[in-house]
């Protein structure tokens, strides 16, 4: 099959603005009359509220003030449940929890005004670790999932190696903080814009705040400076909240963090305990597996019952056993809550066992490449949930690339050499395999029901309508590639509507690695749909003109249909948990340092399938960024939490990788368009990319420590510190 | 209530109304003064801006020693030859934040702001750098070794400006080492540093030696007594380790949200012997 | 207030404002020229970078009393006549911009390196006050290569 468009690297469809400074983020809208938001928040982690104190030497009289009572509606945001209050009104479970708005016309005296405002509490015991939160059974969720009965097993096995793996949270830090704008008429409708990957999750949680119908409240995306998640459930508060101050005002509101109050208040990547113990036979054969899974889910569930659920599902990593159980649970503490962050769960649960193959390996003393060989999961294999593999794969030919490209064998001899001279650095080299279930999981799909449409516009094109955003992934150009492709048209000839819930029907959320695969099939199949009303035209272009002349418009809508061989056992937890499975293999190389103790990646190999790769520029953009991301979690990323919330909330305080600690990153794409749900075979790829780069590392440092594995991230150089020293 | 400047043309101007008793706070590159007013850290004030005033310029000269004007930035030392003669400086520089802070950032802002994890500090110590504190009353000038006292305290008075640094020309011989420990490549605040300049004999005995520290002090700290351990000995294994030991005694490093107490010792004595061992 | 009088983009301004208040804001507030953005308001990040007097500076860290006579560029003032300049051309085609929020901001500290390329040893350096938290670098290292051929 030959393409027009898929698989070519066509520039990015938003770029021109892009690259001028003239795209348009929240912070860049101006309105006429506008005020500024803040947020007052509370300092103490689990108290009850006694009294708002307005103190003097502010013109409180020329400010909008909100408080709970204030709330038109529901005060809680509505999202999986709705217990997490937009403003805690008695109690107060998070440092950092909102608990009453300010607003006025003036930027900085709102921002002075904001240490004017004191909350007077009754402080009440907090529990700030998951050790206390589960001795107090305080689970969110849980899940179990099991296949055959590892407990059977352990007497039979030569080899069993069993290990705790911890992993702490993680900032997103969107370079674009939190930003949102709102205007409403009071009493009738709302309207906001902002930065935001999720339009109809905001409009799901302010239509019961202000206990307006769904279309009073229309919720416009604007231009997104990165979201990684933490703009999947985050900013339903932050719209919230300038929603209820412009109701109040009767003025449009705009609400921007600074950088302090983002890192300080809004969601993280959820920390996490793995113990994983495994069973093998003397030849590096996995015969049981168990799995236990802990995640600090903070005060509030927000997402973290599917961030749990996402953890459980890629916890046995790309391997075949036949005795797997996996319990997992998420807890409450009283944290700033934890939420969506790309991986969702999986790179803590793919770090934990990929770490684990990699130390059984040097246990069993077979190289960690030998030891995958011998499990890796093929066509018509069993996952420990039932689902059997149908799709082509073979993890070996990907394995092998990428040790290829790696020079993995010869490198591993040299530095082996190379670390027995005593150095003033030593050299590592690690691997890691893994999958990424694309999609929302189970049936999650089928109870979104997503919507699109697509309209002929007059120059003879398309023009989409997708609630999925743009927040530098490529929504734009991706969807444009596949509308153009399919209708037979040039890629100039396809307009993306800006995404406005007054304007695009709820095609789902722009998260879960979904917009590829099943957005993009939404739109492959309602371009096919034009084609037949259009009669296959050869000419598209002009047929289009002429229906549009004789008919005036023609717009189609269409839905998410599951693939009829899917089924999905909430209650189980069993059945295809995904439609489909993106594979990869990582392979790293480190240098450590012997005066500092510090690792530095200096090489990144990462070999990827996701079925076609629509764009291959783009796609290879969101690996090495998701990588650049991964390499922050391994080895720099470090949230110091004081009383549960970050501490070190300054940029100059939380290290993410700059140009010079981000090494060479080369992606190679394998690709086998086999019979998988995604248009032209694409599958997705925006969270991968994060899941395979810390075991990786981890490993490659373990390498060059000769052996000594840190189960702990990150790889700070205070802790390598303490293995060096004790070699 | 709010922050006011004021921009003196001359250098009577600006000495006077440092001398009127009113509290005037110099302004160089900002750098600095800017984060602390983002923050909220900075009392409304008034400022000196020093930019406009000739005698203190961005200059770069040698006439027995080197003379840098107060307003001469890191890029102004990262460009100019004289980089040659002060590779310290240079280097030093480079690991100022990143271009558009060097750009910007003065040495004298360096040495005023008094921040015990100064990246420029250390070299201009190691250089014996002096410092010219004017006031309308009186010039003086102070060895930078000695300028500091405790935590941002230092030998300067309300009324004074950093008016230039002196370093004087390195004897023939010297060799230079500096070492940033930050938590990453660029862009970072130091962990631990060590600028260290070393003078040898013909038959390796150290003649010679300046041993500045970051991050492991409340001030950045010229390690006077392990300095004199080393001095007139040969660099043997033993005599590096007892210095490495040495350290130890001299330094006060503290757990922060960037490190730990031990780390910063451990790694500490790691650069006594990285240097050493030359 | 005080009022200061600066170019930017070879255009003339005088503004009034408060002697400490930023660049940026004024740029952003004042001029209403959007295009640089703020990211960290400390000098962190790199997304507020704009030229003056022909040096790379923070907008976020430049007081506007020391403005006063100064020849500031922003990415607006970059596009010369409507022509996009090398290094802008070179980002759209090479995949340099994602979300595009760092990208004002690279594409000067760029531009600024193929017109001083011994002021860093090399891109790394070059581009280190300027976080991406998207692209991982690659396709930015790839624009500028692209851009100096
Ligand atoms: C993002 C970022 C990264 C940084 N990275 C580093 C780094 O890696 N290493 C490092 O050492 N520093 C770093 N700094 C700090 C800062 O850039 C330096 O300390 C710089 O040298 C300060 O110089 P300035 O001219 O900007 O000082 P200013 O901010 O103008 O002033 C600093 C202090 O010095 C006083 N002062 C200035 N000039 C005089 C004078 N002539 N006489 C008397 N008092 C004076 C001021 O009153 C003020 O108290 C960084 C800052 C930022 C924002
Ligand atoms: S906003 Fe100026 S550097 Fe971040
Ligand atoms: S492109 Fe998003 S931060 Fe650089």
């Amino acid at each position: 099959m030959t393409f027009q468009t898929i698989g070519k690297s066509l520039r990015r469809k938003e770029g021109f603005l892009k690259v001028t400074g003239h795209s348009v983020y929240a912070d860049d809208l101006r309105l006429e009359n506008c005020l500024y938001g803040k947020t007052i928040r509370s300092t103490v982690p689990h108290a009850k509220i006694k009294e708002i104190r307005f103190k003097d030497g502010i013109p409180w009289d020329e400010f909008t003030i909100v408080l709970p009572s204030d709330i038109p509606g529901l005060n809680a945001v509505t999202l999986i449940d709705a217990e997490q209050p937009f403003l805690a009104e008695r109690e107060i479970r998070h440092v950092a929890e909102p608990v009453a708005l300010i607003a006025h016309r003036d930027k900085h005296l709102v921002e002075k005004a904001r240490h004017f405002v004191h909350v007077d509490v009754e402080e009440l015991p907090a529990v700030l670790t998951m050790e206390e939160a589960l001795e107090r059974n305080n689970v969110f969720k849980s899940y179990l999932v099991q296949n055959g009965d590892p407990s059977e097993k352990w007497n039979e096995a030569d080899v069993i190696v069993e290990e705790t793996y911890r992993t702490g949270a993680q900032e997103h830090l969107y370079i674009e903080p939190q930003a949102m704008i709102a205007n409403t008429i009071p009493g009738e409708s709302v309207t906001v814009w902002g930065s935001m990957q999720c339009p109809y999750y905001v409009q799901k949680a302010l239509a019961p705040l202000f206990d307006l119908s769904h279309e009073n409240v229309r919720v416009v995306q604007t231009e997104t400076g990165g979201g990684f998640g933490g703009k999947e459930e985050y900013p339903n508060m932050i719209a919230g909240h300038a929603a209820l101050l412009s109701w109040k005002a009767g003025r449009p509101v705009k609400m921007i963090y600074d950088r302090r109050e983002d890192m300080w208040a809004t969601t993280k990547r959820h920390p996490s305990k793995i113990r994983v113990k495994a069973a093998f036979k003397r030849d590096g054969t996995l015969v049981a597996l168990d799995i236990d899974i802990l995640l600090d889910g903070g005060a509030y569930p927000t997402l973290s019952a599917v961030v749990l659920s996402r953890a459980t599902l890629h916890a046995w990593g790309p391997y075949k056993c036949g005795h797997t159980r996996v319990r997992s649970r998420v807890v409450m503490t009283n944290s700033v809550p934890y939420g969506a962050f790309r991986g969702f769960g999986a790179p803590q649960a793919i770090f934990a066992i990929e770490m684990h193959m990699n130390r059984a390996a040097l246990e069993l003393g077979i190289d960690p490449v030998e030891i995958r060989r011998k499990n890796f999961l093929h066509q018509g294999d069993q996952m420990p949930t039932g689902q059997v593999i149908r799709e082509k794969i073979d993890l070996e030919m990907m394995m092998d690339r990428a040790l290829e490209l790696s020079g993995y064998h010869r490198k591993r001899a040299d530095f082996e050499q190379f670390n027995a001279q005593s150095r003033p650095h030593r050299k590592g080299i690690g691997l890691s395999v893994f999958f990424h279930g694309s999609g929302f999981t189970g049936s999650g799909e089928l109870r979104l029901a997503s919507e699109l449409s697509m309209a002929l516009t007059g120059q003879g094109g398309v023009e989409v309508f997708a609630a999925n955003v743009e927040y530098g992934q490529g929504t734009n150009t991706v969807l444009t590639q596949i509308a153009a492709e399919a209708c037979r048209i040039d890629p100039d000839l396809v307009m993306i509507h800006q995404p406005d819930t007054s304007a695009v029907p709820n095609s789902g959320p722009t998260v879960a690695s979904r917009t590829t695969m099943v957005v993009g099939k939404l739109v492959e199949r309602a371009a096919l749909e034009l084609r037949k009303r259009l009669k296959e035209p050869t000419d598209f272009e002009a047929s289009a003109r002429q229906y549009l002349a004789e008919h005036g418009e023609l717009r189609i809508t269409v839905q998410y249909e599951p693939s009829s061989d899917l089924h999905w056992d909430d209650e189980k937890y069993r059945g295809e948990a995904y439609a489909g499975y993106a594979w990869s293999c990582d392979v790293a190389e480190v240098e450590v340092d012997a005066v500092e103790y510090m690792a530095r990646v200096t090489n990144f190999v990462s070999v990827v399938e996701c079925g076609r790769v629509i764009n291959p520029l783009l796609a290879a953009g969101q690996i090495e960024g998701g990588i650049a991301q991964g390499i922050g979690f391994a080895l720099y990323e470090n949230v110091v939490l004081e009383q549960g919330a970050m501490k070190n909330n300054q940029f100059t305080n939380y290290i993410i990788p700059t140009t010079a600690d981000t090494p060479d990153i080369h992606v190679n794409f394998v690709e086998f368009p086999h019979s998988n749900p995604g248009p032209y075979q694409a599958k997705g790829i925006g969270e991968m990319p994060i899941d395979g780069p810390a075991p990786a590392i981890g490993s490659a440092v373990a390498h060059a420590l000769g052996g000594r594995f840190i189960n702990e991230l990150p790889l700070l150089p205070e802790r390598i510190m303490d293995v060096v020293e004790s070699l | 209530m709010s922050f006011q400047v004021v921009t003196p043309y001359s250098l009577d101007e600006a000495l006077g109304a440092l001398a009127s008793g009113e509290k005037l706070v110099p302004l160089a590159g900002a750098t600095d003064l800017m984060v602390y007013m983002e923050a909220g850290t900075l009392a409304p004030c008034r400022f000196l801006n020093l930019q406009e005033l000739d005698e203190l310029k961005p200059t770069l000269s040698v006439n027995g020693s080197l003379t840098l004007g107060a307003m001469t930035t890191y890029r102004d030392v990262r460009v100019s030859p004289i980089r040659e003669q002060f590779p310290m400086l240079a280097w030093a520089a480079r690991e100022v934040g990143a271009l558009a802070i060097q750009s910007r950032g003065t040495w004298a802002g360096n040495v005023a702001n008094a921040s015990p994890a100064a990246d420029g500090v250390p070299a201009l110590m190691a250089y014996d750098a002096e410092i010219d504190l004017w006031s309308k009353k009186e010039r003086r000038r102070v060895p930078l070794a000695k300028f500091y006292r405790g935590y941002k305290e230092m030998d300067r008075r309300p009324d004074e400006l950093i008016a230039a640094l002196h370093l004087p020309l390195p004897q023939p011989g010297w060799v230079d080492y500096y070492r940033k420990v930050g938590t990453r490549r660029f862009q970072a605040i130091s962990k631990t540093l060590l600028a260290g300049r070393i003078l040898l004999d013909a038959d390796r005995a150290v003649r010679d030696i300046r041993m500045v520290f970051a991050s492991i002090a409340p001030y950045t700290l010229r390690a006077v007594q392990t300095e004199a351990i080393v001095r007139g000995r040969e660099l043997t294994p033993e005599v590096i380790e007892e210095a490495a030991q040495a350290i130890q005694d001299e330094i006060h490093p503290i757990d922060d949200i960037r490190s730990t107490e031990t780390y910063r010792r451990r790694v500490t004595s790691n650069l006594v012997r990285d240097f050493l061992s030359l | 207030m005080m009022r200061v009088s600066f170019t930017v983009n070879g255009k003339d301004h005088e503004v009034a404002a408060p002697p400490m208040k930023r660049l940026l804001d004024v740029l952003r507030d004042d001029l209403a020229l959007t295009g640089v953005k703020e990211g960290c308001g400390e000098g962190e990040c790199g997304a507020c970078t704009v030229v003056m007097d022909g040096l790379l500076v923070l907008s976020c860290l430049v007081p506007i009393c020391q403005v006063e006579g100064k020849h500031v560029t922003t990415i607006e003032g970059l596009a010369a006549s409507g022509h996009l300049h090398t290094v802008q051309k070179a980002f759209l085609e090479n995949g340099g911009a994602q979300c595009g929020i760092c990208t004002p901001g690279m594409i000067l500290s760029a531009a600024y390196y193929l017109d001083h390329p011994d002021e860093a040893r090399d891109i790394r350096e070059a581009l280190a006050g300027n976080q991406c938290r998207c692209t991982g670098y690659t396709r930015i290292f790839e624009s500028i290569k692209a851009a100096s051929s």
